[in-house]
């Protein structure tokens, strides 16, 4: 309760509340520009959060997540455009409404249900992390191994549609994780000789090269022009919402759970969450033959899923230090920025600023009401903004940001490095998020397995030895299993799925 | 805050420059660089911002700061080692200044830098968690001395980090064959705390002020604190050599350090600043919320400090077979 108001202390000041004000503006406005993703704007904005102290600062990142998410539904609906890939799931049952006169049903739906979905894996976010951080206070080295075994897993998993892509991907992050001292012999690896890379790869300007720099490539190649949209939403927004809340109870709520936990799974993040809402509540549907012709269900089910997801990413950041996502990979370097290392300590090092940042997420979520219907009617106008005039003033902002964060401009090679790696990899449809795992637990993995076996005096089975170990390890190995199965299958298999 | 009395303030300030002759009227005349090698939020940076706003107004002219981190200190502590000595740039410079270069990861040492002042110095712990058997620091010894080599395992910060040096000089210190406990490496004083109360190694040599959070709130116990008298903040952990008779001690420690070669009278006024600047409430208030030793060490005596540390480590490093 103490801390609950000392969280209130430190939110309840003017600066605060204007960097959330201020920020969830800027969520809105870059999750309704297609092309600019919630990622790229948090990279962009890690340099403004080292003048900062850390209550805004992972406020700003929270309340610009969440508002993101939801506005990437808005070019979506009108254009058939996601504006993140979060919304691609919908976009096209949301068009569809869009055609069929309910424009303003299915943008309300959208707003509505992604505050709900929202507040749902807030309150996840908030019962279970402490728990959880109770409980990953007891983790040594040897539970720590398999738990970053497990993300890795996931990683490869759930993150796109071809095994091996995601795998390479991950592969060539685990490489770059290599890089510097950073390893248990605090021996220079693959350093060359350099200075600049014994720390390793500075983690933010990589990040803003693979999120910024190279969506920035992809809008210059890219060159299509943006269609305007023909349709203004003028009708109000929040009509008939209620009904639909009353009449799709298990899709919102079923959403928001799913959404939730696949958050929570480190490399899936909120479009997947998206993805396998929707196909869940298709699944399950006895209305399933309207899926796709503009019903609002799918867009119930995931709207809903999506923004619990962004709750969701937080926690095995904020409790294991294992990124949900790519924006919770950017928290992580924020918050070592900050002075604070993620991991069970946080929730009793820092209380304060933990509770500061659920009653943020809270904020933020019903905040969306308001703003998002103000977003929905300017939509049209944040839509005629060319997109490519945005260029420039976003590179500079890169520049300086990666500069600014080492003060050092071995940094601005290293982001521009990493911005084409990235293009090269999302052109080749490689999916990212596995990379950046590989980068931000590969120094985990290794720090773990080498600590246990040490501790273990070099016996391997010392890793099954710990209850909890046994219980991870154990999973671990049968996700290996059912994946070697899974690949085997396939090959067996004489006619290739249609992938 | 006292009203400064304005007639003394111009009285010492008039008695300053006179004394000082014409090098004062020299310098400074434009900004200083005061590079920090850590992050930003770090210990460095926190007692950096503690002293600078004052010596700021002390000396006139804006101090820069700027944070080069990276290559575990080797980046910033270079920046300021190959700076020209002039005065304009300074650093908060760390106990790695005498570790690296031995290591063969830096160029510098100890020699390549003017010391202005050491102004904290953080002494090694001894701690166990808290359903160890072991209540004393004699107990603990005796129980590392009678059980086969490698029974004991012990963290604190990374391999060949400030903590691992300071428990393998108290095993040399007791006669004991460094190998005897294995080291554990993890990422700072932190992770390895919790891997202390999580079972995962048996003690720790972090600084007692680093493991506060788990000790006060019971879960890790404090037996002895490595350095030549008791902590503040611990009245009641013994000193190393209280508990087990072995003189033995180990400092983290942080100064503020130029390029080698500044002239004696820049120093001076530096120097005098950073007193005035260090005896502020600002600063006494930093170092007691961050837990940091408070400590004045200047020119001379500082310089005596980081020579025998970079000495002493040299010489632990080769009998611990870290270094050729």
């Amino acid at each position: 309760m103490d801390t609950l108001v000392a969280a209130i202390v430190l939110l309840a000041d003017p600066w605060v509340i204007t960097v959330i004000l201020l920020s969830a503006a800027l969520g809105l406005f870059v999750g309704a520009m297609p092309g600019l993703t919630a990622a790229m704007a948090v990279a962009l904005l890690v340099p403004v959060t080292l003048y900062m102290d850390p209550v805004p600062a992972l406020a700003m990142i929270a309340t610009l997540s969440c508002m993101a998410i939801f506005a990437g539904d808005i070019p979506g609906c009108l254009l058939r455009i996601p504006g993140t890939l979060a919304s691609a799931a919908y976009a096209e049952e949301a068009y569809a409404m869009t055609q069929k006169g309910h424009a303003e049903t299915a943008l309300g739906a959208s707003v509505v249900f992604a505050a709900i979905g929202g507040i749902l894996g807030t309150v996840v976010l908030v019962t279970v992390a402490p728990e959880l951080a109770r409980i990953a206070l007891r983790f040594s080295s040897f539970e720590y191994f398999w738990l970053v075994c497990l993300g890795l897993s996931c990683a490869v998993l759930v993150g796109s549609q071809s095994t091996t892509k995601s795998l390479l991907s991950l592969m060539l992050g685990l490489t770059v994780g290599m890089i510097g001292l950073n390893n248990p012999a605090a021996f220079p690896r693959l350093t060359f000789g350099s200075v600049d890379l014994l720390g390793g790869v500075e983690l933010i300007a990589a990040m803003v090269g693979l999120f910024a720099v190279s969506e920035i490539f992809r809008m210059v190649t890219s060159g299509h022009r943006q269609p305007a949209p023909e349709f203004r939403p003028k009708g109000r927004i929040l009509a008939g919402q209620w009904k639909l809340l009353r009449r799709y109870p298990a899709q919102w709520l079923g959403g928001s759970g799913i959404g939730t936990l696949i958050g929570a799974l480190p490399g899936a993040g909120v479009d997947i969450a998206a993805w396998v809402s929707y196909a869940v509540s298709k699944r399950f549907s006895r209305r399933r033959h309207l899926f796709g012709t503009g019903h609002a269900e799918g867009i119930v089910a995931a709207g809903a899923a999506n923004n619990a997801a962004v709750s969701g990413t937080w926690i095995p950041a904020l409790v294991f230090g294992i990124p949900g996502d790519a924006i919770t990979a950017i928290l992580i370097g924020v918050l070592f920025l900050k002075g604070l290392s993620p991991g069970p300590m946080i929730f009793q090092n820092q209380a304060d600023v933990i509770v500061a940042l659920f009653v943020v997420f809270f904020a933020a979520n019903l905040l969306m009401i308001p703003f998002g219907v103000a977003a929905i009617k300017l939509s049209v106008h944040i839509l005629r903004i060319p997109k490519l005039m945005l260029v420039p003033a976003i590179m500079a902002l890169c520049v300086i940001g990666a500069y600014a964060i080492t003060n050092n401009p071995v940094s601005i090679l290293v982001m521009l490095a990493f911005g084409v790696a990235g293009f090269v990899l999302m052109e080749n449809e490689f999916p990212v998020a596995p990379a950046i795992l590989g980068i931000v637990l590969g120094p985990m993995l290794e720090q773990n397995f080498f600590n246990s076996m040490i501790k273990a005096d070099g016996n391997f089975l010392e890793f099954f030895a710990r209850p909890m170990a046994m219980g991870l390890g154990i999973a671990t190995i049968a996700i290996w299993a059912m994946l070697a199965i899974g690949v085997a299958a396939a090959r067996l298999r004489p006619v290739p799925s249609g992938t | 805050m006292k009203k400064p009395n304005l007639l003394a303030v111009l009285a010492s300030g008039a008695l300053t420059l006179a004394l000082a002759g014409p090098a004062l009227a020299d310098w400074p005349d434009r900004p200083i660089t005061w590079i920090v090698p850590w992050g930003a939020g770090g210990a460095a940076d926190q007692i950096t911002r503690a002293v600078v706003p004052l010596m700021e107004k002390e000396l006139g002219v804006p101090i820069n700061v700027v944070l080069q981190p990276g290559g575990q200190g080797a980046v910033g502590h270079g920046a300021v080692a190959v700076a020209k000595p002039d005065g304009y740039t300074w650093g908060l410079g760390t106990v790695e200044i005498s570790m690296l270069h031995w290591q063969g990861l830096a160029e510098f040492s100890a020699e390549s830098f003017t010391v202005a002042a050491v102004l904290n110095a953080d002494a090694g712990g001894l701690i166990v968690a808290k359903d160890s058997p072991y209540q004393t620091a004699g107990e603990l010894l005796e129980a590392i001395k009678s059980n086969p080599p490698g029974t004991f395992k012990a963290s604190g910060t990374g391999q060949g980090g400030i903590w691992h040096l300071g428990l393998l000089g108290w095993l040399l210190a007791e006669g004991l064959d460094p190998d005897t406990v294995p080291w554990v490496p993890n990422q700072g004083a932190g992770p390895s705390m919790q891997d202390l109360v999580a079972g995962g190694v048996d003690f720790t040599t972090n600084s007692l002020a680093e493991g506060r959070v788990l000790i006060d709130a019971g879960e890790a116990r404090a037996l002895a604190e490595m350095g030549t008298q008791r902590h503040a903040l611990f009245p009641d952990t013994p000193t190393i050599e209280e508990a087990t008779g072995t003189d033995y001690s180990v400092y983290t420690w942080r100064g503020v350090f130029g390029p080698a070669g500044i002239p004696d009278d820049v120093v001076d006024t530096f120097v005098a600043a950073l007193d005035k600047a260090r005896q502020s409430d600002q600063f006494k208030e930093v170092m007691a919320n961050g837990g940091f030793g408070v400590a004045w060490i200047p020119t001379e005596e500082g310089t005596a400090l980081i020579t025998k540390s970079d000495k002493d480590f040299g010489v632990t490093m080769k009998a611990a077979g870290l270094i050729e």
